[in-house]
């Protein structure tokens, strides 16, 4: 039954076994690329849009919406228009019979390990093996959970990064609050494991953290990808700095949450309370208010680093969302003449989570490009 | 992450504190269980140990008393008032016949009579609940005496997590906090971070979404709601579950936010029913949405009896899956629901 | 049991002598004005009067710091004095006013000042005790020189909460002091009926602990016994239990018609065991003390207390938004 490709249900972080097919996005018999947004599901912790694993003609919807499917179940059927009908079914048919769901944590994939990385632990999730390695890096109040639907998807053939900054996720939560301090700690992890030179992926503030260290120690990074980066102006939305801070109880912080995605349906119940169990962590309230002072003071960035950037001679990319709501989208023209700047329609702040399938394909053929 | 007990949790979070704050101390019968015995200093750790091991990370610190709960309760109010952040420990919550005025006349009543004036942050660990064959004076569930009494903090742990968060945000609280602990939950395993953390007061936890019924259920029961509404997914009736986590004070919000998308409400608790949460919370959501409501809200609670002995008898005491999912079906199918 | 020799110990300085007057007559004065003062009906409630017993607030106190504490009884008002809460506060909370020491929310059976090391009066009997054994325990886990003394009555002292806490505070060896002040009456019932025929000190005994039966009446052996037992406490010694036997002027609460007392009980110990007198004759007598010098006390306190009634009329009622307030912390 060659040419016949399952449309499945993803898996999305370590915890997700099964997600609710929230709805079609396309009808039977619509012509798919690569990448095209099919479907819209929901796993307890996010909403996410399922894509196209490959060309071809969505035969059929197998799951109603509304549905629950494991991890890997069949959501649907892509295939070649000559394929047979037949085929088809028996594809469909054999498929819902040998198909045994995971248990959760079965083919869980890597889990996060810690190293030392001077004097503090450094939480980091490793995905992948290869010659070239990615290291990607979150934004103010996030962690490595942040590249859920990218970090696989870019492990394809390179050893990719994610990690915690100090203050966030699981890492130490001392942190002195500067973007100094930050490069250095990527500095060092990527001594503490060996990593001579990287790809480097920043979201927010992560990206004034990489062109940071790449102005830096410019020998060690192979390229940029700053989405929706701090650094490139001195505007940010503080607001959602001070917001963040302060939301202690759910109400609040969904409300501040909402301002990071275009689509406010995305910030799910699960999400706020993954984000409010971070904040409550001893040390953590210090560690933003730290890092709010010193890289953010009185609601301007403190570094921007766009003259510096452009002088340099690393390769860069800059991806935004047009609503982002946070940092300004006009930000992603200030390196123009110097980078390519792809600014992604209806999108908000959370574009790598919001149009990963997109922001995906932009890093792969950027970095695979210079590979 | 990490898996550990319930009572690894509570230990865990006291030992914690001890360690962050020197003000902290640990007391009740057997805390440590031995000293001034020939024997092992720390042999108990509490009659069931939950504060094993303390005794001897923390010398001075952790402390024995006589049976004697009207003077060590009491002693616990004081010092609070006197610079100390105590963990008495009531051994189980039906001894407080002996020491209630320490509780309700002098410790909750200090800031507000004393003008706002005085702290008494203190945290008064106890047991409750059916299940161990331990009959009517060892069996109770009594929290809703205490949720009655302002000036009182109550919380009720269901999972290890929330019990390590509730309990360091208890010591931590600057107000009488009484800490329930159900026995049957000590060798419950679940995620807990190593770190220390809080899970504040008067936030219930959304433990499975739904559309169709809002189950409120607390400590214990909250498991047996969720294999209640494993039961009744398969028929395609979706629960949502809320556990309140504190019971004083009570996040009213949630409960009325959920029961205006589901329209109808069980209540799960394991205490007697007259004046009880459930009765309380069914109260509350009656008076505040009923134009929401499609159905009158049910609850499920012990009988108005004492914990009966014979396990026959107890395991009938004690509300169970089966009851929660047939009251939840009740609701939202059954001749008390309306279009 | 001990006795405590007067004569053989340490008189007080001058000072101390006439601090301690001062408060004695304070109390004195501010009792027997509210004695005056409720039975015109303005002063809500119900107030139990310490007059007659200022000997025993006055003994035991002069030996604390601000930052030792004391747990008191309903008949709280000396022990508030003695340790020094601000009388004219103390006034406005007895007429339930806003500026009162606790904003007009406890009344004169629960004035506390904290920062005074005033746990507050107490309307349970027997509620302070424990309260005691923990700030004893506070202070040895801290390692402070501080001390918790508990008051309590001789109906207080029929309490298990009292028999626990003399246990408690012998087994974790506690810097705490019992001060037993039996003025031979609970509430209307005897002494003699509730408790058989021995000295309620020598319940120590039981509990390993020092005590001793001393006159309430008299400023210096309160003021001996109790240095002794402070003393002891602050070293590490552990507790000890003091029975102060004395009189109340008035009855167990005002409008108390006081029938179950003999005719001229009062009288007679008014006019022979008065704290006041004895302690103005010793001090006269053996030259210590100007008779002037405590007149003008007199005058002062009267002055003090006049302006304090006053000001408590006059002050202002809490608010509406009073009765939701300081009822949990606010985060």
């Amino acid at each position: 039954m060659s040419g016949i490709v399952k449309l499945g249900m993803p898996k999305w972080g370590l915890s997700m076994t099964e997600g609710q097919l929230v709805r079609w996005l396309v009808e039977e018999g619509a012509e798919l690329k690569p990448g095209d947004e099919v479907a819209e599901a929901e796993s307890e912790k996010i909403n996410g849009t399922v894509e196209a694993p490959a060309a071809g003609v969505l035969r059929r919807r197998v799951a109603r919406e509304g549905e629950v499917i494991p991890v890997g179940g069949l959501l649907g059927v892509i295939a070649d228009p000559a394929v047979p009908e037949g085929e088809i079914d028996s594809f469909i048919e054999e498929f819902q019979a040998t198909f045994v769901p995971g248990e959760a944590g079965e083919e869980a994939g890597p889990e996060p390990q810690t190293v030392e990385v001077g004097g503090r632990s450094i939480r980091y999730l490793k995905h992948g093996e290869g010659e070239e390695t990615a290291i990607l890096l979150h934004g103010f109040g996030g962690d490595l959970n942040n590249w859920l639907f990218n970090q696989e998807v870019l492990a394809d053939g390179r050893a990719v990064y994610a990690l915690d900054f100090p203050g966030h996720g699981g890492s130490t939560k001392e942190v002195e609050g500067t973007l100094d301090e930050l490069a250095g700690v990527v500095s060092g992890f990527m001594d503490a494991l060996g990593i001579e030179r990287a790809h480097l992926v920043g979201h927010s503030m992560g990206g004034a953290v990489a062109a940071t260290l790449a102005l830096a120690r410019p020998e060690r990074v192979a390229s940029l990808v700053l989405i929706a980066s701090a650094g490139l102006g001195p505007e940010i939305n503080e607001e959602y700095i001070r917001g963040f801070i302060a939301a202690g109880r759910r109400k609040e912080m969904k409300s501040v949450l909402q301002l990071l995605f275009a689509d406010p349906d995305l910030v799910t119940r699960q999400l706020v309370n993954d984000v409010l169990k971070y904040k409550r962590l001893d040390g953590v309230d210090e560690a933003l208010k730290k890092l709010a002072g010193g890289i953010f003071p009185g609601g301007r960035q403190a570094n921007v680093l766009t003259s510096r950037l452009t002088e340099s001679e690393v390769p860069i990319l800059v991806i935004w969302g047009d609503k982002d709501a946070i940092l300004p989208p006009e930000h992603a023209a200030e390196l123009s003449g110097r980078a390519p700047a792809e600014v992604l329609e209806g999108r908000g702040h959370m574009v790598q989570m919001e149009a990963a399938g997109e922001v995906n394909r932009l890093i792969e053929d950027f970095i695979g490009g210079l590979e | 992450m990490r898996r550990i007990t319930f009572m690894q949790a509570i230990n865990e979070a006291l030992a914690q504190e001890m360690e962050r704050d020197p003000t902290v101390v640990v007391f009740g019968e057997d805390n440590a269980g031995g000293a001034g015995a020939p024997g092992e200093d720390d042999a108990w750790g509490g009659v069931m140990g939950v504060t094993k091991g303390l005794y001897h990370s923390f010398p001075g610190r952790v402390l024995d008393t006589p049976i004697s709960e009207s003077a060590f309760i009491g002693a616990a109010a004081g010092a609070a008032c006197s610079g100390l952040r105590p963990v008495a420990e009531l051994m189980f919550v039906d001894f407080m016949g002996v020491c209630f005025d320490q509780i309700f006349n002098q410790a909750a009543k200090f800031r507000y009579m004393f003008g706002g004036k005085a702290r008494t942050p203190m945290v008064i660990r106890t047991m409750y609940g059916a299940g161990i064959r331990a009959a009517g004076q060892h069996s109770q569930s009594l929290y809703p005496i205490f949720t009655h009494i302002p000036g009182l903090k109550v919380a009720i742990p269901s999972s290890p997590y929330d019990a390590k968060g509730l309990m360091i945000q208890a010591i931590r609280d600057d107000d009488p906090v009484i800490f329930f602990e159900n026995k049957v939950l000590y060798a419950v395993e679940g995620e807990v971070p190593e770190e220390s953390y809080t899970v504040p007061f008067g936030e219930a936890n959304f433990v499975r979404e739904g559309d169709d019924v809002t189950i409120v259920a607390i400590g214990r029961m909250v498991s047996f709601a969720e294999q209640a509404a494993e039961e009744l997914a398969g028929d395609g009736i979706e629960c949502e579950i809320l556990d309140p986590r504190t019971t004083s004070p009570l996040d009213e919000e949630s409960i009325y936010e959920s029961v205006e998308n589901t329209g109808r409400l069980v209540v799960v608790d394991e205490s007697n029913p007259r004046c009880s949460l459930a009765s309380d919370i069914a109260a509350l959501v009656a008076q505040n949405c009923f134009e929401d409501l499609k159905a009158a809200p049910k609850m499920v609670t012990a009988p108005h009896t004492p914990p009966p002995f014979s396990p026959t008898l107890e395991d009938a005491y004690v509300p169970d899956p089966e009851r929660i999912a047939a009251a939840a079906r009740e609701v939202v199918e059954g001749a008390g629901a309306r279009a | 049991m001990t006795t405590v020799d007067t004569a053989r110990l340490r008189e007080p300085s001058k000072e101390e002598l006439l601090e301690s007057y001062r408060v004695m007559r304070t109390i004195r004065e501010f009792e027997d004005r509210l004695h005056v003062e409720f039975a015109t009906g303005e002063i809500p409630g119900f107030v139990h009067l310490y007059a007659g017993e200022e000997a025993i607030a006055a003994g035991v106190c002069a030996h604390l710091n601000e930052d030792d504490y004391i747990a008191s009884t309903h008949r709280g008002h000396g022990h508030c004095i003695a340790k020094g809460c601000d009388v004219k506060a103390m006034m406005k909370e007895i007429y339930g006013k806003k500026d009162g020491l606790c904003h007009g929310k406890g009344g004169s059976m629960h004035i506390a000042d904290l920062d005074k090391g005033m746990l507050g009066a107490n309307g349970i009997v027997g509620g302070g005790p424990p309260l005691v054994c923990g700030v004893g325990l506070s202070a040895k886990v801290r390692g402070t020189k501080q001390v918790g003394v508990a008051f309590t009555g001789d109906g207080g002292s029929n309490q298990g909460t009292f028999l626990e806490s003399l246990n408690l505070a012998a087994v974790w060896n506690l810097p705490c002091v019992f001060v037993v002040e039996n003025n031979g009456y609970a509430e209307s019932t005897s002494t003699n009926f509730s408790t058989r025929g021995i000295d309620i000190a020598k319940r120590a005994d039981g509990f390993g602990m020092p005590g001793v039966v001393v006159d309430g009446h008299d400023f210096f052996a309160v003021y001996e016994a109790a240095g002794e037992a402070i003393r002891r406490a602050r070293e590490g010694g552990g507790p000890s239990l003091i029975e102060c036997k004395v009189n109340r002027y008035y009855g167990h609460f005002e409008g108390d018609a006081q029938t179950y007392r003999a005719p001229n009980e009062v009288e007679n110990i008014r006019r022979e065991r008065d704290c006041l007198d004895m302690f103005a004759r010793r001090v006269t007598d053996a030259g210590l003390i100007e008779r002037s010098e405590l007149e003008q006390i007199d005058e002062e306190v009267r002055a003090l207390i006049d302006e304090a009634v006053e000001e408590a009329k006059a002050a202002p009622e809490p608010g509406q938004a009073d009765l939701l307030s300081d009822v949990y912390v606010s985060y």
